[in-house]
């Protein structure tokens, strides 16, 4: 190994590379573009609340007023009292309203309330919407408890206090960065590699690199040192957008340096190996995808894998990119650092074992 | 004079199909080589063993006085290599390939003189997939020449060219030529090589079947010189009774074969006494193209006539 040359292809590459455009918005400002479009949709999931539209038939008797405020209080709906003699049909008002969910407290509620005499209040949902549905049936039911015992004169002893893993509450912006950052790990070196190693092929380049004194193994460390380069890059990128934008939790940790090494060895070798073994770049570019896109999906990049059902949970534990994934949530996450250890170990022994077989796969000349 | 190549009974095959079949050749240092002949002839797989890209099934090599298969490393410090459309990364500039090459070579080339060299100087800047043809070949020249290499191997360097790059690049041969460098080319343009070598060989079905200077091969292949002039048929009749030497006619031309330094005139003579209208008086000699036609087609001709006899 001769650094010198190391070098040289690495800034012959790197030139290259960023004066293609293409290359660089895949690499660096689609991962960002993915962190914007989920980052909005997490954080309008997480902060709007469903509206419940109610109409009182109680006219305005203090436990009816105060059912809906206990209601508004759980912070779970926004109730919004409509003026019942104006609307009409109540049900129609609803549809007319974009079927949003509805309450309706009947006449002589706190009468009966107060007779202790059984009373219903009717809930308006729309079946397709499970989650408002869902939100709405628990929040009022959730109320109603809580009025029967009041009523009967008890009080709660078992209580309930949320809280998630680790010691921030995460939300899904937090788990989509290390999930994003392996995205990067994977797509970019394994198209890339992919694409070269069956193109320089076919266009006869490798031949011409073999007429120097550059060796396969300096060029394809080139490769690795590049895309290693690109990872901190995207991912400094990453986490910077993603907690200045979206303000999300993420553990600054040098322990997550190790994966942004060990990722990319892994998958450019594993796109150089799948490149070599293709014939022409059309099948290469099959082969990478067949590869590349369940590990994109199937792994805890844009969806957690304890979601998935108990096979596809077992499909994900053998995918390489699930261990990258899962050592920097481990890392940037909840600071596990033990379980990151494993994680890394996996893939650094596949990484080392990829590497010999890419070299021994790829040719320079013919024979 | 030392010799930079030397070549016996180079045999390769591809399972039953031998693609050089015995083939012997030397070549001297300093000189520059032309290896011709039809596609499918041998030339590139020759090329790619002399330059250690492909092994051989047997026979022995030498480039240098090293084994290009086993001594591949050592040689290619030593040798410049132009494959056929030479290609190089999509993105890169010819200063920086120029400055990348000598790094991997251990060279501290000049990216100005080596691409004034090969007259490439006005796009140094530009990315190698903006260039021509041609000046993708020039690139190619520049960068093998960037170990100051002492033999070069050129491969159809000129194939698909327009007039202005091919002279370009014979140029920049002839230049290496006098430098002192031994250059094998392979070329499918026998005027090319009939201009810049000092030796052929012409393969052919995977065997050498001429070999030496252009003028030796067309002296011993090629047919003797003869005296053209345009006439009408009754003036070739007229030749043949009177100067007893081969006449042919095509289309007008009237060849009249000499077979010494006085059949000139005795035709020229018996035109005048023909008192038959003639004009475009000349003579013509056979060029390396002509007797390369002549003896590959000879060669396919009697082939032919052999599998129909079988």
């Amino acid at each position: 190994m001769n650094p010198r040359r190391i070098v040289a292809d690495f800034g012959v590459f790197s030139r290259g590379y960023l004066r293609n455009p293409f290359g660089l918005f895949f690499s660096l400002i689609f991962p960002l573009i993915l962190i914007g479009i989920f980052g909005l949709i997490y954080t309008n999931g997480g902060s709007a609340k469903i509206t419940v539209y109610a109409e009182n038939l109680d006219h305005n008797s203090n436990a009816s007023l105060e059912f809906l405020s206990a209601l508004n209080s759980t912070g779970a709906v926004t109730v919004q009292v409509v003026d019942a003699s104006s609307i009409g049909n109540f049900s129609q008002y609803l549809g007319q309203n974009g079927d949003p969910v509805g309450i309706v407290i009947p006449a002589g509620f706190a009468q009966s309330y107060g007779n202790q005499t059984p009373v219903n209040v009717t809930i308006y949902v729309n079946p397709q919407d499970a989650v408002s549905t869902g939100t709405t049936e628990a929040a009022v039911q959730g109320v109603a408890n809580a009025f029967n015992l009041h009523a009967a004169g008890g009080q709660p002893f078992v209580g309930v206090r949320s809280s998630t893993l680790g010691s921030t509450i995460f939300g899904n912006i937090d788990f989509l960065i290390p999930g994003l950052i392996g995205f990067t790990i994977v797509t970019s070196p394994m198209f890339a590699m992919v694409e070269i190693s069956s193109t320089y092929k076919k266009e006869r380049l490798f031949r011409q690199l073999s007429l120097t004194p550059l060796t396969k193994g300096e060029w394809l460390l080139s490769k690795i040192l590049f895309y290693v380069a690109l990872t901190f890059v995207s991912a400094a990128m990453m986490i910077g957008f993603g907690t200045l934008v979206f303000h999300a939790h993420v553990t600054l940790n040098i322990a997550v340096l190790p994966f942004l090494f060990v990722g990319p060895l892994f998958f450019v070798s594993l796109g150089m190996l799948a490149g070599s073994v293709a014939k022409t770049p059309e099948s290469a570019g099959v082969i990478g995808n067949i590869i590349t896109f369940p590990m994109m999906f199937l792994s805890g990049t844009f969806f957690p894998v304890q979601s998935f059902n108990p096979p596809l949970q077992a499909f994900a534990h053998i995918l390489p990119l699930f261990y990258v994934i899962d050592g920097m949530n481990q890392v940037l996450l909840f600071g596990n650092l033990g379980r990151a250890g494993d994680d890394l170990a996996i893939v650094l022994v596949g990484a080392v074992l990829l590497f010999i077989a890419a070299i021994i796969a790829f040719k320079w000349r013919d024979e | 004079m030392a010799e930079a190549i030397r070549v016996h009974g180079l045999v390769k095959r591809y399972g039953p199909l031998a693609a050089v079949d015995g083939v012997d050749f030397k070549v001297p240092m300093g000189q520059v080589f032309a290896f011709l002949g039809p596609n499918g002839a041998g030339k590139t797989t020759t090329v790619e063993i002399l330059e250690g890209l492909r092994n051989r099934t047997a026979g022995e090599v030498s480039v240098l006085g090293l084994d290009p298969w086993s001594q591949g490393r050592q040689l290619h410090q030593q040798i410049g290599v132009i494959p056929q459309e030479f290609r190089f990364f999509e993105k890169t500039r010819p200063a920086e390939a120029i400055r990348y090459y000598g790094v991997l070579f251990g060279t501290h080339p000049d990216p100005a003189e080596l691409l004034a060299r090969v007259r490439l100087s006005d796009k140094a800047d530009a990315n190698f997939d903006t260039l021509s043809g041609g000046q993708k070949q020039k690139l190619g020249l520049a960068l093998a020449l960037v170990s100051e290499p002492k033999v070069l191997f050129l491969d159809e360097p000129t194939t698909g060219l327009d007039p202005s790059a091919r002279r370009g690049i014979w140029d920049v041969i002839r230049n290496l030529r006098s430098e002192g460098r031994t250059v094998f080319l392979t070329t499918h343009y026998l005027e090319e090589a009939e201009l810049l070598a000092d030796q052929v060989a012409i393969i052919h079905h995977g065997k050498i079947i001429a070999e030496g200077t252009s003028s030796s091969i067309i002296a011993a292949h090629g047919r003797p010189e003869r005296l053209r002039v345009e006439g009408p048929p009754s003036l070739a009749e007229y030749l043949r009774s009177h100067v007893g030497l081969p006449v042919t006619v095509d289309r007008g031309q009237i060849e009249v074969a000499l077979r010494d330094k006085h059949d000139p005139i005795r035709v020229l003579t018996a035109i005048e006494e023909s008192g038959i209208p003639w004009k475009d008086f000349g003579t013509v000699h056979d060029t390396l193209e002509d007797v390369f036609i002549q003896m590959v087609g000879e060669m396919d001709e009697g082939e032919v006539a052999a599998g129909r006899s079988t």
